[in-house]
């Protein structure tokens, strides 16, 4: 990589070392990172979190709080190649020369990185004000003109509109709008397309392409998303504890991973079309009768509407959907966000109200249930939350957390005498036991979400809910907790829905697919109907926007999605 | 991050948690550098003269509070500092010394008194209010922001005569200064432990329990109340400066505890306000000096217990010093999907430390 011309190379960050002072001392976060970025070129850095990436990245804008030391040079060279200066000691107004107009930075959320009270448009020219004298007839022509390049219609017009007034794939545009004007030599993106959903994630990805091909922006694409990598990228990072274990270029690295680091983290990306030899096992390993058994949840022509405020409109969640669980099988539901598989989720553990329709759970009826009579109903319900951090009291120990189902339910006088059982289950979900000791904080996400399948599972439900429990982990922790599920679910054979925005993971574990849209059911079948012959466009468009972790065949895909677009 | 960890100290890692050192106070001690360090320090040095005079003062002082004669006859008013009266006397003929070391009791009494009651018909309402939601709600809002809107000294005259009636006991002047102020101390913790509550609520851990099946009480005691008064112990501090002005601001005006039922600063500033004008400075200026330095301790150490309970305010220790921890480091431990939206870097011990 160093025998590049020293031209063409916009970013060049050697041996460069980052450290944070914290309550618990001195934490190195980046240790000897040399990296170059090449104009024209888009360099992905991808890892876990913590692994660095974001520090790194960070530190070519001079982005990082108070607490961090920086030691090691990063030398920004500016688009035309006239100027090139170290970033690392720049301070001031100095430093602010350099944003915006050599460097550029594109956020991971796009709702958060937009101030809400300031039109689009203004935040806009706020970046050209600050680097150099345009009348505000001329800002403003730019700024119109940039945001057609980045694919917002009628731009004249919504230049004057506000944040709130666009849809979250529009307002990453703009934020990318907002990186491009002044045209900087690189732009940064952390983890651009995160927040997004598949479909818009795809879009965003082509923008990015654009930015690299028509705008010759340099582009540092940090992610942990292996099918971004492989549709977007030139050259990989990968980065492991502060340090860059693999630097390749994209064919290279996806085809012949050297460090075992890298073979692990690509072998942990669930792909398309795993599932369905599982599913086929499974199937064959039913009992007779199974399909005229009773089922655990069935749900028809289920309705639940939000009411709106004040002479709003009230919001359909959820609009005639009706489908079964049987006991044993797991159901997948798939969709976007605002697609309503989360209030079908909570509908059924009775978080949330069932305006119309009829939901049966375990024999309860849920439109209109009390309180009171679903209580004892609860106990052959577990349910695991998409985000394992905030789902754990951060007071009470895992043992204690754990043990609170076999509590309050009495099987239990109080956290110590479940002990034996907590410590079962512990086990089973392959936790020491001395974690149980441990509050929540002092696990990682997997150990985490790991415990709280332990606590879904400590009353031996007969139903299990599970809301995105892997969309907060990373990819190698989010494999092994999959496979978990799966022995488990092996094991004590409760039925379970799992619900999940990524196609690849629910394909991996469920018997049936069901693909939700606007609050409702398009299509539903087993994971090779769906996956393999989609009939509603929604779902065919679904699949094709998911990225695969392969650059040669997502290249084809992105022409058989680009087609499917016309 | 929304989830409310416990700050994790080096002291928090497994095998050495819940010592003396993560007590609180002791704990922000030493996370504390520099000019918090010493704000924090000097703060703690006052409270801890106050309440070491307030505990030792009948050793401490040379008379009662309420004596006006000696072996040798009485002490006369208005005497100069002399080796019999260090500080003078008043001009009731008190001794200012004595009058101020009981004066210490008497705002401890009324702190302690007040703030206890404060904070558990506070923190109860507020909770109750927070979690059921409703009419409740409401009403005790609306309550709360009626009492809000009273000057909270002219609130605290009225309930000192509607408790008191003129009466001038030790008891009943402690207990009528301590209630008037805990009427308009209510609605603060209220305030932070209603929002708190609602907030809380909504949190996956609540609804978890929820689906678990436990029930409302077990919700609020368990998962609820725990996690809601972690800014109480602020409050609190800041509050108790608070109840010593308030108190003094009472006995200024004639509403506080009279002279022969216990010694209180805002009486006997009252009482020396003719002086000032005819060249007697020494019984003015020593009870306002224990007034200034006592409110001054204690709020040096509210706000500092304040900053350092922010990560964002909270000096640190330049990076480099020191050795790392070892096995702190957690890669993956933390959830950094929103590390930007909180402005915080991506590194494992940052956002450990960040958490909170």
């Amino acid at each position: 990589m160093t025998t590049a011309e020293p031209m063409n190379t916009v970013v060049d960050i050697s041996d460069l070392e980052i450290s944070f002072a914290t309550d618990a001392g001195t934490v190195d976060a980046v240790t000897g990172v040399t990296l170059q970025v090449q104009a024209g070129e888009v360099l992905a850095i991808v890892g876990e979190s913590g692994s660095g990436k974001t520090v790194t990245a960070r530190s070519i804008l001079g982005l990082l709080p108070e607490t961090a030391r920086v030691r090691g040079a990063v030398v920004l060279t500016s688009k035309d190649g006239s100027d090139s200066q170290d970033v690392v000691p720049l301070r001031g107004s100095a430093l602010r020369e350099v944003r915006g107009h050599d460097a550029a930075m594109v956020f991971q959320e796009p709702s958060t990185s937009l101030n809400p009270v300031y039109p689009v448009g203004w935040q806009i020219i706020e970046g050209l004000r600050a680097h150099g004298k345009y009348s505000r007839k001329e800002a403003r022509e730019k700024a119109i003109d940039v945001l057609r390049r980045v694919g917002i219609p009628d731009p004249e017009e919504r230049i004057d509109h506000y944040p709130h007034q666009f849809s979250g794939g529009q307002k990453q545009r703009i934020v990318i709008a907002q990186a491009l004007v002044l045209d900087p030599g690189v732009i940064i993106a952390d983890e651009p397309t995160t927040a997004l959903d598949v479909t818009v994630q795809a879009e965003i990805l082509e923008l990015l392409r654009r930015c690299r091909d028509d705008f010759g922006a340099a582009i540092v694409l940090i992610t942990h998303n292996m099918g971004v990598v492989a549709d977007l990228a030139d050259q990989v990072a990968v980065m492991y504890q502060g340090e860059i274990v693999e630097q390749a270029d994209v064919r290279t690295l996806f085809s012949a991973p050297k460090d075992p680091y890298t073979q692990q983290l690509l072998a942990a990306v669930p792909r398309l079309g795993q599932g369905v030899e599982h599913t086929r096992a499974r199937a064959a390993r039913r009992a007779e009768g199974w399909a005229e058994a009773a089922p655990v949840v069935e749900a028809r022509d289920l309705r639940i509407v939000y009411p709106g405020r004040l002479r709003k409109p009230d919001f359909v969640a959820v609009d005639g959907v009706s489908f079964s669980i049987r006991p044993g099988e797991v159901l997948g539901l798939v969709g976007e966000s605002g697609s309503g598989k989360t209030t079908i989720g909570r509908a059924i553990a009775g978080l949330t109200k069932v305006t119309d329709g009829s939901l049966q759970v375990l024999g309860a009826e849920m439109n209109g249930f009390k309180e009171r009579t679903f209580r004892p109903v609860r106990e052959r319900i577990g349910f695991v939350f998409q985000d394992p951090a905030a789902s754990f009291n951060p007071l009470l120990t895992i043992a204690d957390a754990v043990a609170e189902p076999l509590v309050v339910h009495k099987r239990a006088k109080d956290g110590g005498a479940a002990r034996p059982r907590v410590d079962e289950l512990l086990e089973a979900v392959q936790l020491p036991r001395a974690f149980g000791d441990r509050y929540p904080h002092e696990l990682s996400g997997g150990q985490r979400q790991r415990a709280s399948l332990a606590r879904a599972l400590a009353l031996q439900p007969e139903l299990l809910i599970a809301d995105e429990p892997t969309s907060a982990l990373d990819v190698s922790v989010q494999a092994r907790v999959l496979e978990l599920f799966d022995e488990l679910q092996k094991e004590l054979g409760f039925a379970a829905l799992f619900i999940s925005h990524d196609l690849a993971v629910v394909d991996l574990l469920a018997d049936k697919i069901a693909v939700l849209y606007r609050g409702q059911l398009v299509e539903e079948g087993t994971g090779a109907e769906v996956l393999g012959a989609p009939k509603h466009p929604y779902t065919q468009r679904l699949l094709a926007s998911l990225p695969v972790p392969d650059p040669d065949e997502q290249a084809r895909r992105r022409t058989e999605w680009n087609a499917l677009r016309e | 991050m929304a989830t409310a960890t416990p700050t994790p100290t080096p002291a928090a890692a497994p095998g050495g948690r819940r010592t003396w050192r993560t007590l609180p106070v002791v704990l922000q001690l030493r996370q504390s550098v520099g000019l918090q360090r010493g704000m924090l320090v000097a703060g703690l040095v006052l409270t801890g003269i106050f309440l070491f005079t307030a505990i030792f003062a009948p050793l401490l002082a040379p008379y009662e509070f309420d004596q006006l004669r000696d072996a040798n006859g009485p002490f006369g008013a208005q005497a100069h500092p002399s080796s019999n009266h260090l500080l003078g006397t008043t001009v009731g003929g008190y001794d200012v010394l004595s009058r101020v070391i009981w004066g210490t009791r008497t705002a401890l009494a009324v702190i302690v008194v007040a703030v206890l009651l404060s904070f558990f018909a506070g923190v109860l309402l507020g909770l109750v209010s927070g979690y059921f939601g409703g009419w409740l709600d409401r009403v005790l809002v609306v309550v709360c922001d009626a009492i809000y809107a009273f000057p909270a000294l002219l609130l605290s005259i009225v309930v000192a005569i509607v408790i008191s009636g003129g009466q001038s006991s030790l008891l009943g002047g402690i207990l009528a200064a301590a209630i008037s102020i805990t009427v308009v101390f209510i609605p603060q913790y209220f305030r932070v432990v209603r929002a708190e509550t609602v907030r809380i609520k909504s949190e996956a851990f609540v609804e978890s329990a929820r689906v678990i099946g436990a029930s409302n009480g077990r919700i609020m005691a368990r998962h609820v109340l725990r996690n809601a008064t972690r800014t109480l112990p602020l409050i609190l501090t800041l509050n108790c400066s608070e109840a010593i002005l308030t108190l003094a601001g009472l006995g200024f005006l004639g509403f506080g505890i009279q002279p022969t039922a216990a010694a209180e600063w805002g009486y006997d500033l009252k009482q020396s306000l003719a002086d000032v004008s005819s060249g007697i400075w020494w019984t003015s200026i020593f009870p306002g000096v224990a007034i200034v330095l006592t409110v001054l301790g204690i709020t040096l150490v509210g706000e500092s217990l304040n900053d350092l309970a922010d990560p964002r305010l909270r000096g640190r220790r330049a990076a480099g010093d020191g050795p790392p921890p070892a096995g702190t480091v957690e890669p993956g431990g933390a959830v950094v999907g929103s590390g930007l939206a909180t402005g915080m870097p991506d590194a494992p011990g940052a956002i450990e430390g960040y958490s909170a």
